[in-house]
């Protein structure tokens, strides 16, 4: 197992050195510098700054120091935030991100799970058609139209709950946000365990439980539960990714100052450091999630670690 | 592989198929004879008719939005939007994924291992990331989007026809056309191809939504289409700042996004029963 987990880690090195060099080459690729949109400045001024940040020598030497800075942490200052480095922006903002994601992936889950199963169980009833075509739906609406009509509705309309999350404090904030992220997810999952669990339901040591006496909710809690899960485990990295790109959404709707925003604040004003900074973490925690999962798929099915 | 004539039976008999695809063949229609039938016009503001309610009356059938202008005619070049992205980022992303796939499932061995691991590698990226740095290194220019929502779509059609390939490969008319000297291009884009039509139909399908989703989410967040110019991304990022008071200008937008994402949804699933895509694989 340990092997196994050294190896994967291995493996995920090119592909975080791929990103970085990508994201790294469009930055740079980019026509025009980062100073020129602002007032002339002077010639002199102008050296100063593009000295500063390094932007005077040639590009595989910025980008050995870039990359040397990163490998120690630094991914470098921002162009904008002219107080900041990147890191630290990054450092303030992904808390509030990760406590937003992490609810919602609990509950897409939690409830993606439960109705699949139902759905499973009670397969072609009405319930079975109403949880699929409820998935279908939240399938194909995507976050940015979900949200500001659970906003519309459940904010301004019937005023339930906050709909912005400055001046709101308590965790009645949160609510909006995390069902706008979750209810996507909720779909898929749903999805996934219903297939799954109607294959597990139709196996032979289900029939055997079943000619034991166990009851329905016996047979799925100690035997089809775990094995009717693992698709679901497999599709997490695809939500994790799919949680990421939601957030940067949700924040922009509900006004969260979480790394979402700061990205899309950045990509607007052509926060080169900034943006580049963001693709690259979060591209590394997507990769690093991946590996989380595939090593968690190992210790949950025997037959993966054998191969 | 069924006859086209029996494919066309069971489309006809596939409710799904019909009512979606009846849907957006509407949808398309009123898109493009909409802005010319309507006596106004995309960029005329009329400060006399700011925020006006859908009505019956003068040609105003989805209101105006906060400058005057006629939300009608504006959704509909939403559409039109969404329709070209649809065209462009599915012939990027067939063209890609088809030339792809088959080359490394023609060739087998090495190059298919390096070139799936290289799929795989790319797959476990957060790809919309990468476009929106595109988006902010170079200039928003419409067919930049375009393809580029083209070029990160082609992943999953490049390994189905990688799977179909290989096993396409191994049938006797491949090993005729390579006995008489035909060329690998040629065997890849005149003899395979051909017999890969019935999944790439299908992944098609289900390409286009996901491109038109890119597509909305990049002009939602203000880095995809520019004003004057719009989409339905941006009539909803225009609708949420002014929902209170106008909640038409986020309704009928989302609703129109919702219903072609739904279709085209439907439509995919509906594609893969008729083709049967599991039985060819």
């Amino acid at each position: 197992m340990l092997r196994y987990a050294l190896l994967r880690l291995l493996g995920a090195i090119p592909t975080l050195l791929l990103v970085i060099v990508l994201a790294f080459l469009m930055v740079h690729a980019a026509p025009g510098g980062p100073f020129d949109d602002e007032r002339v400045l002077p010639p002199e001024t102008r050296a100063a700054l593009e000295a500063a940040y390094s932007l005077d020598e040639p590009l595989h030497q910025q980008f050995l120091a870039y990359l040397s800075r990163l490998a120690h942490g630094d991914l470098g200052p921002s162009y904008r935030y002219r107080d900041h480095t990147v890191g630290e922006l990054i450092g303030s903002a992904f808390p509030v991100s990760l406590k937003l994601g992490a609810m919602a992936m609990l509950l897409a889950v939690g409830i993606g799970v439960t109705a699949g199963s139902l759905a499973a169980l009670r397969r072609n009833t009405a319930l079975d058609r109403a949880v699929m075509a409820m998935a279908m739906t939240g399938i194909s609406i995507p976050v940015f139209v979900i949200a500001p009509l659970l906003v519309l509705f459940l904010a301004v309309k019937l005023q339930w709950l906050p709909a912005g999350w400055s001046g709101n404090e308590g965790p009645g904030r949160f609510v909006l946000p995390v069902i706008a992220l979750a209810l996507p997810q909720i779909a898929y999952i749903a999805r996934l365990t219903r297939a799954s669990m109607i294959d597990v339901l139709a196996s032979d040591f289900v029939r055997t439980a079943r000619a034991q006496g166990l009851s329905t909710l016996a047979i799925v809690r100690y035997h089809a539960l775990k094995p009717a899960m693992l698709p679901v485990l497999s599709y997490m990295g695809p939500a994790i990714a799919a949680i990421l790109t939601g957030s940067v959404v949700v924040e922009e709707i509900f006004g969260i100052p979480g790394l979402g925003q700061f990205f899309v604040r950045g990509a607007l004003n052509r926060d080169y450091t900034l943006v580049l900074g963001i693709v690259i973490f979060y591209a590394a925690l997507v990769v690093l999630l991946n590996l989380v999962v595939d090593l968690l798929y190992g210790l949950i099915d025997p037959r993966i670690r054998r191969r | 592989m069924t006859t086209f004539a029996n494919i066309l039976r069971r489309v006809r008999k596939s409710r799904a198929v019909l009512i979606s695809g009846g849907l957006l063949l509407g949808i398309v229609v009123a898109a493009i004879a909409g802005p010319a039938l309507s006596p106004h016009d995309y960029l005329q503001t009329n400060f006399n008719e700011l925020l006006q309610r859908p009505a019956t009356t003068g040609f105003r059938f989805f209101g105006t939005d906060d400058l005057g202008r006629d939300l009608f005619v504006r959704s509909m070049l939403g559409v039109q939007v969404t329709i070209i992205v649809a065209i462009v980022a599915s012939v990027v992303s067939l063209v890609i994924g088809v030339t792809y796939g088959a080359v490394a499932g023609y060739f087998g061995g090495r190059v298919d291992a390096l070139m799936m691991r290289f799929v795989d590698t790319l797959y476990a990226l957060p790809f919309i990331f990468f476009v929106i740095l595109l988006m902010v290194a170079f200039e928003r220019n419409f067919l930049l989007i375009f393809v580029a929502i083209g070029a990160i779509n082609w992943l999953d059609m490049a390994r189905i026809v990688r799977g179909q390939t290989l096993s396409l490969r191994e049938r006797e008319f491949v090993d005729a056309a390579r006995l008489t000297g035909v060329s690998a291009p040629r065997i890849i884009f005149r003899h395979i191809a051909p017999n890969l039509i019935g999944v790439v139909i299908v992944y098609v399908t289900l390409t286009i939504p996901q491109a038109i989703l890119v597509e909305s989410f990049l002009s939602f967040l203000g880095l995809g289409i520019q004003e004057p110019q719009t989409s339905l991304g941006a009539l909803v990022d225009a609708g949420v700042n002014q929902m209170e008071g106008a909640s038409w200008m986020l309704l009928i937008p989302a609703a129109l996004l919702a219903t072609i994402l739904l279709c085209f949804n439907f439509l995919g699933d509906a594609m893969r029963d008729v083709f049967d895509a599991r039985d060819a694989q």
